[in-house]
């Protein structure tokens, strides 16, 4: 196991002027310094998607509210969905890939380092287009207007007739251009995990991480072409004179449809998967067993997949699709519960047996499963399409995908900050404020987002900017934003402890949580290079084989 | 300390039972005898299609409500007993890497649930989806227009806005109302949670769904498609009425508007100004299809698409400023004078 760090001249480490620092972030090639600024870049995005999130919340807080125009509520939810899904999830998603996946195999960098930091900052770039709106959505009238159609924009209201301006424009350039950086990045992702695993890392001994990772980008290649398809069809559309998606001249809007579910379910997993592998890190080492089932692991990613390829209709059971379509599809989207319920039962099956210890990444861990249990559950109820007809485009579909969202993928991604923060500053996180933030957001996410599922069923519809009196609702929104408020100052909390943490927080050391992977064999942060020497490996935990020489794992794989 | 923790740590878990509980209780306490209340409550059918779904979807929720206690027992269960203690001394556990038998178990046991819940499910979407229409049943052909709704009785040659009449259907001698729904700009969806599950109303892709309301009373709902800037107020009543009081509509909506010499000065208003253009009056010349028909306004209870009730001072406003009641509405503001303004609510309110 080599560790070592090449000794660097004493000349060489003195502090540079701020604008070289900055000129180095911005042209950097590193896979870790761009899985950064892929993650600080999600941190700002989050901020602004939350802040509409409570502009939306305090619009609804009670019925006839006046606190937004319905044109500036309609578009806050438009810009939280986009933001959040594109802006906030995915980027953040892909910079702990590219930050971990390289060192998780004993590779120095990505496959393709430039097309990784072009990705990254057309990416970036998407995420501006989209909030110029604001300010040129409609330039002629000097007034901004940003995109209102919704985060799906349906046809036709995506159309010129319906949407005048510029500013779904804005929205289907940002898309566009942010689903190139998705594709490069994924490309990157499954060459680098192909190509550059160090010596003795067989795909079966690659950590579930990786494996996840290469599914996730796996997907992303099949489901953003589409989407990008679509956008470029969009645009023919709007300024070519193409009648696509035109219903007017005889356009279909229900082929736009099928276009955005057959990107829009697909990407669900693709949030998910990693999120998944995290869990998959995490629960292990807290509960220091190793994986349980890890081939069975693998095979249930890849066939939730494929399976999740054949889904996208379930978001569609209201559209009128013949009886045997929504059967079919009410089949498939069952189907992927069991390889989803197979992982769960892993992840228990992990922590049996095992010794539990409570840090924060693993509180949050703790929480993923439980919520994920339930997101997953009252997705079999909307897989039931009978069902779907009356809580689709409601109040309980809302609160089923921010369970999936914010109780599965946040919750997992607070969990990997809490464990990798460490290992990319080189300081701990305050596990204080740390419990803090844990059981505020908790508190917050719970009361918003389990009574939200009850105006669901008593007939509350979405991206309705207010509602009428005497129909039970107020009160369970009013609830609602009062949670939001909550979740709100936990993530202040959140963004107090990374920011005091890294100035003030303990040395982290190489390995603070007598981990297995190979990210820890080496110095926090690590250095550009990464391995000094390139590192082999005998088996899927080389650090436990390193400190159990007597009992490596590689005697039983 | 750590028990409290967890109890804490799963609040959240009871009060999704708690919801289970009460969503089942509220579908057990509704038969079709329970108090006459017509809110938009899922778990409230008062239609055949609305009630299957109920019935499924208790089904759905006791299985999934099992699978849940089962999982969170099992998780709960090892977070208290492997938790770390003191007294480990710091050694590792026994490292143990899988077990097939176990995860065939966990694979085999979902597998035969999903089976079981998509014959129950296919068996609801065939029920609902594949029924056939009887002779006696009414048809009307519904179309979605930015923020209001038109409903068109093809056999009976009415055409009305936003408020449905359909009469009650008998068990023993069914009659069932079929809807065909079209779209004239975006898409919508017909969503009236007691009687039936919501169906979107797509440009050039006609849909078609059924209710037979098992009682009278007025249902409300509203578009659960978003439409557009006023989405939130496309709201919708259905009246379900007795077999006498649905002819008795039916006979006031087939005549042509009511001529009342009193209120041709309001009449001349609305056909001097662009009110024609969009709205219709049957018996007039005017003939306007982008707006509600007012032949029979005054036998609707709202105006704006259920936004607002049908009163003089509320008729009056809307004409005047439909943003007042409904930012975002494509009927602009008329600016009229006080006089034509006055005169064109007084002809508005002579149409019975």
């Amino acid at each position: 196991m080599s560790s070592s760090v090449i000794p660097v001249p004493v000349g060489q480490t003195e502090a540079r002027p701020w604008v070289d620092e900055l000129h180095q972030w911005l042209t950097t090639v590193d896979h870790k310094r761009l899985g950064i600024l892929y993650i600080v870049s999600a941190l700002l995005f989050l901020m602004i998607g939350g802040v509409e999130a409570l502009i939306i919340r305090v619009q609804l807080m009670h019925s006839h509210n006046n606190f937004v125009s319905p044109e500036v509520f309609n578009r806050m939810f438009t810009m939280h969905g986009t933001t959040m899904i594109f802006f906030v999830a995915m980027p953040v998603l892909f910079g702990f890939a590219n930050y971990l996946v390289p060192l998780m195999i004993g590779a120095r960098d990505m496959a393709f380092p430039r097309l990784n930091a072009f990705s990254f900052w057309l990416s970036f770039l998407g995420g501006l287009l989209l909030y110029f709106s604001f300010l040129g959505g409609s330039g002629l009238y000097g007034a901004g207007n940003a995109p209102d159609v919704g985060w799906w924009s349906y046809a036709p209201l995506g159309a010129r007739a319906f949407s005048p301006g510029h500013s779904s424009d804005y929205w289907t350039l940002a898309l566009l251009v942010s689903g190139f950086g998705s594709i490069g990045t994924a490309i990157n992702i499954i060459a680098t995990i192909l190509c550059l695993r160090c010596p003795g890392m067989k795909l079966n001994r690659m950590p579930l991480l990786v494996w996840m990772n290469l599914v996730m980008a796996g997907m992303v290649l099949l489901a953003i072409t589409p989407l990008s398809a679509a956008q470029i069809m969009l645009l023919i559309d709007r300024y070519l004179g193409g009648h696509f998606f035109d219903t007017q001249a005889g356009g279909s809007a229900v082929l736009w449809m099928h276009f955005f579910w057959i990107f829009g379910h697909p990407e669900v997993y693709i949030l998910i998967i990693p999120c998944f592998a995290f869990m998959s890190e995490i629960i292990p080492v807290f509960s220091r067993k190793p994986i349980f089932g890890y081939p069975v692991m693998v095979a249930a990613t890849v066939c939730i997949a494929f399976v999740s390829m054949s889904v996208w209709a379930h978001h569609m059971f209201t559209i009128g699709m013949n009886s045997y379509a929504n059967s079919f599809f009410t089949l498939t989207t069952m189907a992927v519960g069991v390889p989803t319920g197979i992982k769960i039962f892993n992840w228990i099956g992990t922590m049996w047996g095992g010794r539990i210890q409570f840090k924060t990444a693993m509180l949050f861990s703790i929480g993923f499963l439980f919520q994920f249990l339930i997101a997953g559950l009252t997705g079999i109820m909307m897989a039931a399409s009978p069902f779907d007809w009356q809580l689709s485009l409601s109040y309980f579909v809302v609160a089923h995908f921010h369970y999936v969202i914010v109780g599965g993928i946040l919750f997992a991604l607070f969990g990997a900050f809490y464990y990798w923060y460490p290992k990319m500053t080189g300081r701990m996180l305050s596990e204080r404020l740390g419990k803090w933030h844990f059981w505020l957001f908790l508190i917050g996410f719970h009361l918003t987002f389990d009574v939200m599922h009850i105006p669901g069923i008593l007939g509350m519809p979405r991206r309705i900017y207010t509602y009428e009196p005497g129909r039970g609702w107020d009160t369970l929104n009013l609830l609602i934003t009062i949670g939001a408020f909550i979740q709100a100052l936990a993530i202040l909390v959140f963004v107090a402890n990374l920011i005091i943490s890294y100035f003030k927080g303990a040395r982290a050391g190489n390995d603070p949580w007598d981990a297995w992977t190979l990210e820890w064999s080496i110095s926090s942060p690590p250095p550009a290079y990464n391995f000094a020497t390139v590192p082999t490996v005998a088996s899927r935990r080389p650090l436990w084989d390193a400190k159990h020489p007597e009992d490596p794992d590689s005697r039983y794989e | 300390m750590l028990a409290r923790r967890m109890k804490s740590n799963f609040c959240g878990g009871w009060q999704i039972v708690l919801l289970l509980l009460w969503s089942a209780s509220t579908l057990w306490a509704a038969g079709p005898d329970a108090a006459p209340r017509h809110g938009t409550n899922i778990f409230f059918p008062a239609s055949t299609p609305a009630k299957s779904i109920a019935d499924l979807s208790v089904f759905v929720l006791v299985i999934t409500g099992i699978i849940f206690l089962a999982v969170l027992t099992l998780l709960l269960y090892s977070l208290v007993k492997f938790r770390e203690r003191a007294s480990d001394g710091g050694r590792e556990p026994a490292q143990v890497y899988g077990s097939m038998q176990i995860e065939l178990a966990w694979t085999i046991i979902p597998i035969l649930i999903v089976v079981v819940l998509f014959l129950a499910t296919a068996r609801v979407i065939h029920a609902v989806q594949d029924a056939p229409e009887p002779a006696g049943a009414v048809d009307v052909i519904a179309i979605g227009h930015q923020y209001w709704w038109e409903f068109r009785y093809p056999r009976l040659g009415i055409v009305t806005a936003n408020e449905l009449h359909i009469p009650v259907s008998d068990p023993g001698h069914p009659s069932p109302t079929f809807l065909q729904l079209l779209s004239a700009d975006t898409d919508h969806s017909f969503w009236v949670p007691e009687l039936a599950g919501k169906t979107d109303l797509i440009p050039n892709h006609p849909n078609r769904m059924w209710m037979d309301p098992q009682h009278t009373g007025v249902f409300l709902g509203q578009c659960a498609q978003y439409c557009g800037t006023q989405h939130a107020k496309m709201l919708l009543r259905v009246s379900v009425e007795g077999p006498e009081d649905f002819a008795n509509w039916v006979q006031t909506q087939q005549k042509p508007a009511v001529e009342d010499a009193g209120a041709i000065a309001g009449r001349r208003v609305f056909e001097r100004n662009a009110c024609m253009n969009c709205h219709r009056v049957d018996g007039t010349s005017a003939d306007g299809h982008f707006g509600p028909d007012l032949t029979h306004l005054m036998s609707r209870a709202t105006i704006a698409a259920g936004a607002a009730e049908n009163t003089h001072e509320n008729l009056r406003l809307w004409i005047q400023n439909p943003s007042a009641i409904k930012p975002g509405s494509l009927m602009p503001a008329m600016k009229l004078s006080d006089a034509d303004l006055d005169a064109v609510v007084s002809y508005m309110e002579t149409l019975h």
